[in-house]
């Protein structure tokens, strides 16, 4: 489904993010990328995100190489994919129900779909009483599965979770752990990004470690030993 | 979808508008300073031109005749003087008419009317009075009037007199012109470069909301409507703030100013330029609001 081809990211003038990585991911999967903080992991999800080119190599998504598409078709490659990030990215102006809305409606929904799919996926994640609040006004654990609700409300092909339990205490950290397991078993194709042994063990997926920006292992069960 | 799409985008920023009612607020009020000077531009200028026409049609000149002159070789001449490029106007008066212009103007004066009385005829001679745009165009019509053949019929010309008052009058007043153009030009283009720092510093705060909208997929469209809408919201808040804010002084001030400079009649330019002023307010509100937004957001667009 992605396969990375010899990716290089080089940040001006000299900084190496990430040297020469190649691996695959099928469809269906569940990948965690460890690795310490400044590893080359969020620059691996920016990649895919296409917030970011590679300086070297390719990056395939789908079959087509994600940085030769248009500007202009970003978007319809980004529908494709869910994120959910360390620091939630929720839009502070908007509620909990528009945030997750939001996207249903860039890709054109009616607002019948939208009532009923937000309704029920906030159901899911637990935030069905929160659908009014404003991010500022819910907790990390919540915003953080406000954040899950938004990347999964139009049933992505993929979802990628850029450290998401990294600001949240061990049992937020559980919740959000079993959603995204619960994600994938109904074929979402999860990438996700931690320096938690806890969670790599407790998981038991295939883990990819990174150090200063090079892939030093790949284990079809998790283990993350540096 | 298309139409689904933009009802997405004017509802979203409707919301914003009423939502971010403090960066809503910043922005109304340096509009409303901007189109308010844009109005109040647009009003002294007119008015100052009414008032500058007004003292030009002051400084004329007048040649008279001398008595017992023929009317038809005056008329003959008044015919050949409309010829003249850049005259605005020329009035004859004849004998006659002058000294009843006389009376009417002195009728009050006792001592003037006694003397007047003693000299038994009319002292008056018939003249013509000649209204040009430039001060050249008098030295023309003098000339003119000095080596063709109707020297004859002139008994003089009240120009050199008046010379010195006449050219101050056009230099003073194509000065106002010229400066309150230029000082105009530059208060615009100042309060405007206020306005796109405004709206800027208003988009930076968001630069976070634009770049998170742009990694869940939405188009730039998508993006950057709402904030069009919003400041064209802005635009229009602007516009009728400014529209009552310049009809109320016009109203309680306009006659005030009138009495102390009966050239200058506010109420009157306001009300026969009604339509004009008002497009020009909701123009400028529209652009001043849409312009710097589209221009300030684009290069947060760019992930």
């Amino acid at each position: 489904m992605v396969q990375f081809q010899n990716i290089t990211k080089i940040y001006e003038p000299d900084t190496v993010a990430l040297e020469n990585i190649s691996f695959k991911i099928k469809e269906g999967e569940f990948l965690i990328i460890a690795g310490r903080s400044g590893a080359g992991k969020t620059t691996l999800l920016k990649l895919i995100l296409a917030e970011e080119d590679p300086t070297k190599g390719k990056i395939i998504f789908e079959g087509k190489e994600i940085n030769k598409i248009k500007k202009g078709e970003l978007p319809f490659l980004r529908r494709k994919i869910g994120a959910v990030f360390q620091d939630y990215k929720l839009l502070e102006s908007k509620t909990i129900y528009e945030n997750v809305a939001f996207v249903l409606e860039v890709i054109g929904a009616t607002d019948e779909e939208i009532s009923t799919n937000v309704l029920k996926v906030l159901e899911i994640v637990g935030l069905q009483n929160k659908a009014d609040n404003f991010p500022k006004e819910i907790s990390a654990g919540e915003r953080q599965r406000a954040a899950i609700a938004r990347a999964l409300i139009h049933r992505p092909k993929i979802i990628l979770a850029d450290e998401p339990t990294g600001n949240l205490d061990p049992a937020n950290t559980s919740e959000i752990i079993n959603l995204l397991e619960k994600i994938n078993k109904l074929g979402t194709t999860v990438i996700l990004t931690t320096h938690d042994k806890e969670i790599i063990k407790k998981l038991k997926k295939r883990t990819i470690t990174l150090e200063e920006g090079r892939l030093i292992r790949d284990d079809e069960e998790g283990t993350f030993i540096l | 979808m298309p139409n689904l799409i933009t009802k997405r985008i004017i509802k979203s920023g409707v919301q914003n508008f009423k939502r971010q009612g403090n960066l809503s607020f910043a922005t109304i009020s340096i509009l409303v300073i901007t189109i308010s000077l844009i109005a109040f531009v647009y009003i002294s200028h007119g008015i100052l031109g009414m008032a500058i026409a007004n003292i030009r049609e002051k400084a004329d000149i007048s040649v008279y005749f001398q008595k017992q002159s023929s009317e038809d070789k005056i008329f003959e001449l008044r015919e050949k003087l409309t010829e003249f490029p850049q005259i605005n106007g020329i009035e004859y008066v004849s004998e006659d008419e002058a000294l009843e212009r006389f009376i009417e103007k002195h009728k009050g004066e006792k001592a003037l009317m006694e003397s007047l009385q003693e000299l038994g005829a009319n002292p008056f001679l018939a003249s013509l009075n000649i209204r040009a745009q430039e001060v050249d165009s008098y030295e023309k019509v003098v000339s003119f009037l000095e080596n063709e053949s109707y020297s004859d019929i002139v008994e003089k010309i009240d120009f050199y007199r008046r010379k010195s008052t006449i050219e101050r009058i056009f230099n003073i007043t194509s000065f106002i012109d010229k400066t309150g153009f230029l000082v105009s030009f530059i208060l615009i283009l100042a309060s405007s470069f206020l306005v796109y720092n405004t709206i800027r510093l208003t988009i930076y705060t968001q630069k976070q909301e634009i770049g998170i909208s742009r990694l869940v997929g939405a188009s730039n469209w998508f993006v950057r409507g709402p904030f069009l809408v919003q400041a064209a919201l802005c635009g229009i808040s602007a516009f009728f703030i400014t529209f009552l804010l310049i009809g109320f002084f016009s109203y309680f001030l306009g006659p005030k100013i009138s009495s102390f400079f009966p050239e200058i009649n506010i109420l009157s330019f306001f009300g026969s330029n009604f339509r004009t002023i008002i497009l020009t307010q909701l123009i400028s509100g529209l652009l001043l609001g849409i312009v710097p937004s589209f221009l300030a957001i684009r290069k947060y667009l760019e992930i």
